[in-house]
Parts: C-alpha cells; structure tokens; sequence
C-alpha cells in the first residue's frame, strides 16, 4: 500500500501555497496528513503534486481578539488545542470535544484546518464550528472571504473551499456569559469516529433558553444543524430535554453502514441530544 | 518533477542525509533506509499504531508521514529507547507483566507509552487506556500492557 508518485513542494508562505495551486489545479494541499495520507496509500486520489503546508509557521496557533474571537490558525494541532488553556477558558465547548478527535498520535500530527477541509461526516469539529457559528478565514489570490460554518459543509465530505483557495483561519465568535455547552458521541473504540454524536450550545437567561444549536454529526451524510425551536422561551428542564431529544431523532435521516443501522443510529442521536443537553443544564 | 528531495534529520540521536523519492513514508525509510526494522508497518493508514515513532518528542504514526517532511526532526524509534544492549524500565516492566506475546504491536506500544509517560509521569489507568485506544494489540487482551504502564508509573514514582 504505497502512494503513486507525486511531485512535492513546501512553500513558507500561504501567498506561495496559492501560487503552486493557481499553477497546479490537481495538485492537493498537506496539511497534517492524517486523513490525506490513508487516501493516497489506498490510491483513492493521486495527486500530481503536494503542497505541504507544513513550514508555513503563520498558519499555526491559537489567538484570542479585543471582541472576544478565538481565532485559530488551520495549521494549529488537534494537540495544541486540547491542551491550550486559552481554548478551555475561551470555548468550554471545543476543549471537551478535543480528546474525542481520534487518538492521541493523530492529535499530536492533525490539524484543525485539515480535518474541517476534508469534511468528514463523522467528524467532531465540523460540528462543534456548527454549534459555535465559527466562520472559516479562506485566502485565494485576489484575497479572502469569510464562510459561515452553515454554509462551509455543502456535502458528503464536500465544503466551499474551491481548488484555488487556502483555508487559513477558523474563528469562534466571543463566548457569552449565559452560554452552556454540552458534548456526547459513541464510537466503537475511544477515538473512533463516532456512530453518532452531538455538539450543542445552549444560551440560558433566567432559567429559559433563548437560543440553542444543536449540531449532529456521525448520523448523518453531513454534519448539520437540528432544528432547535422547541427549546426556546422555555425552562430548560427534564421533561423539556426528554421532547427536544426525541423531536432531533425523529427529524434525522440517519445513513446506515456495516458499523450500525440507520434505527440504532437514531436511538443515539435521542439519547446523545439528551445527554448533551443534561450536561449543558448541568454546566 | 518527481526527483530526489534532499532531507537530513536525526534519528536516534545520529544525523542522517537522504535524498528520497517524495512518496517515501517515513517508516518505509527508517526500515528500509536504516534498516531500522523495529518500526512495524501493520495497516499503513492509521489505524493499528505498531509504526508508531516519537518526533520531536510526540507519538506520531510514522505511515502517515513522508520522509521529506522530516527536516531538521529529531525521530526516536523503539531502537532508541534504551542503549543498545539495554532495556528501558518500561520494557521490563512489559516483559515482567506478560505485555506481550507475538511481539508485533510492542514497538508502536512502546513509543506511545514512553512519551506518554513523559507528559503525564502518574496517569489513572483509564487515562493509561485513553493515551493507548490507537495501538491495536491481538494476543494480549491488553490488560497486561495497561498494567506495565502503570506499574513503570508507579516505580518512577518510588524512586
């Protein structure tokens, strides 16, 4: 199980990156690999050419705005994120999420920017970004343009992202007093992609909640948002939990494989929206 | 356009130079190159974790990685744990609680654990098990392994 052979670059700069893709249409972007590698060793794609994105120090790292954004850069480890206490402090819902992407040696190499671009439906930060209305920073020649997370997933592993454009940042927006974050998925092996999971947020006045995102990824083709209205105006409670857990499930098309049926997958979207709503009340 | 890549890392301690077909993962050079075989390729896309190796001080899946990418890395292998000749007190402690049997898996163990280790000198055994879910191991049950991380843990800590 070898790569067909390909061509390699590895420019120190995003403005360099663009101008081997403009050059290089067929050519793919490496980012931490952990993804791209798997498909270039089963020869699922073969790429005349890698940019190798890897020496472009201004693509990693974790910074917070005067406003509040938590911007990261794409090129930032699944690692240094899990163990950066600004992210703990700054978004409570992607350090829980964190130790669930994949295990410890792909965290240490993967990359934000990788994973979110390669889209996978059964990916954690797709939906946690979903939940937390992030926008993605994507750089092309003539500039750049800011994609809201709704928009950037289009697809079964299909984003925004054309072949000529980097994306170069993920921003979380400034996160509110009242926000409650809850997380839950289950996967066959910790570390696993997930059968089903649920990332969500839930903004909470008074005891009622006055707005909420409940992000579903690993039932579905792609990760999406619920529908969430049943929750607003009203007390966060038990009873109030239990209806929403099971409106989410009975509003998913859950896709079946030979890791379980599209029935089971919908038994866990109810109980993992419960969960992670019990968590968020809890929080 | 698909020539040699010049690259020079170290490995083990030793500097080494290659110029190197692009397409070539880093464990492939260090078994074939180096004739380091202690790094084993079991699936070679991710998923087993016996080539698992340490670079610049992190575990990291050395199928996923092309040699060129190495540059100016410092790679330690299962090779470089211990002198040559000599054992690492986690590698007694694997032969001591039957943490293996064909052997296989154990150099991708062994790393994991090692810089596991490092970072995080006193784990409970549920985090030993979390630092562990990507190494697949098919004779052992794991229990052993899980145990001669945690009894190497705990005589570090004694010492």
């Amino acid at each position: 199980m070898k790569p067909a052979a390909f061509a390699y670059r590895a420019p120190a700069s995003v403005e360099e990156a663009l101008a081997l893709l403009e050059a290089n249409r067929e050519a793919k972007l490496l980012a931490g690999g952990q993804s791209l590698v798997p498909v270039l060793n089963f020869r699922l794609a073969s790429p005349p050419l890698l940019i190798d994105l890897n020496r472009i120090d201004a693509l990693a790292g974790v910074r917070e705005e005067a406003d509040g954004t938590l911007a990261i850069g794409a090129m930032t480890r699944h690692r240094a994120i899990e163990t950066s206490e600004r992210v703990r402090r700054a978004n409570p819902l992607l350090a829980a999420a964190m130790p669930y992407v994949a295990h410890a040696q792909i965290r240490n190499r993967g990359t934000i920017g990788g994973s979110l671009a390669h889209a996978d439906p059964a990916a954690e930060l797709p939906a946690v970004c979903l939940a937390c209305d992030a926008q993605m920073l994507i750089q092309h020649t003539r500039g750049t343009r800011r994609v809201a997370a709704h928009e950037f997933f289009t697809g079964f592993f299909s984003t925004a992202l054309t072949g000529a454009e980097v994306l170069v940042e993920v921003r979380f927006p400034a996160w509110p007093a009242e926000r409650r974050a809850g997380f839950a998925e289950v996967s066959r092996r910790h570390g696993d992609f997930a059968l089903a999971g649920v990332a969500l947020t839930a903004d909470v006045k008074d005891g009622r909640c006055e707005r909420a995102r409940i992000a579903l990824f690993g039932a579905e083709d792609l990760p999406r948002l619920a529908r969430a209205d049943m929750l607003l105006q009203q007390p966060l409670d038990a009873k109030r939990i239990a209806e929403a857990a099971r409106a989410v499930a009975a509003g998913s098309q859950p896709r079946a494989d030979h890791h379980a049926s599209a029935e089971y997958r919908r038994e866990l979207v109810e109980v993992l929206v419960r969960r992670a709503l019990e968590q968020a009340l809890a929080s | 356009m698909n020539g040699g890549v010049p690259v020079t890392m170290s490995v083990n301690g030793q500097e080494v130079s290659a110029t190197l077909e692009p397409r070539v993962s880093l464990a492939d050079f260090l078994r074939e190159r180096l004739n380091l075989t202690g790094t084993h390729l079991g699936c070679e896309h991710g998923v087993c974790g016996a080539c698992t190796v340490i670079v610049d001080g992190a575990a990291v899946r050395a199928c996923l990685l092309f040699a060129v990418q190495l540059e100016g890395a410092r790679v330690t292998t299962v090779e470089g744990l211990a002198p040559e000749g000599e054992l690492t007190d986690l590698q007694r402690a694997f032969r001591e609680h039957h943490a293996l049997q064909c052997g296989f898996c154990t150099p991708g163990f062994l790393t994991t654990a090692h810089a596991f280790l490092l970072e995080r000198p006193q784990p409970s055994a549920d985090e030993v098990r979390a630092a562990l879910s990507g190494n697949v191991c098919r004779c052992t049950g794991y229990l052993g392994i899980v145990e001669a991380v945690l009894a190497t843990a705990q005589a570090r800590a004694k010492a």
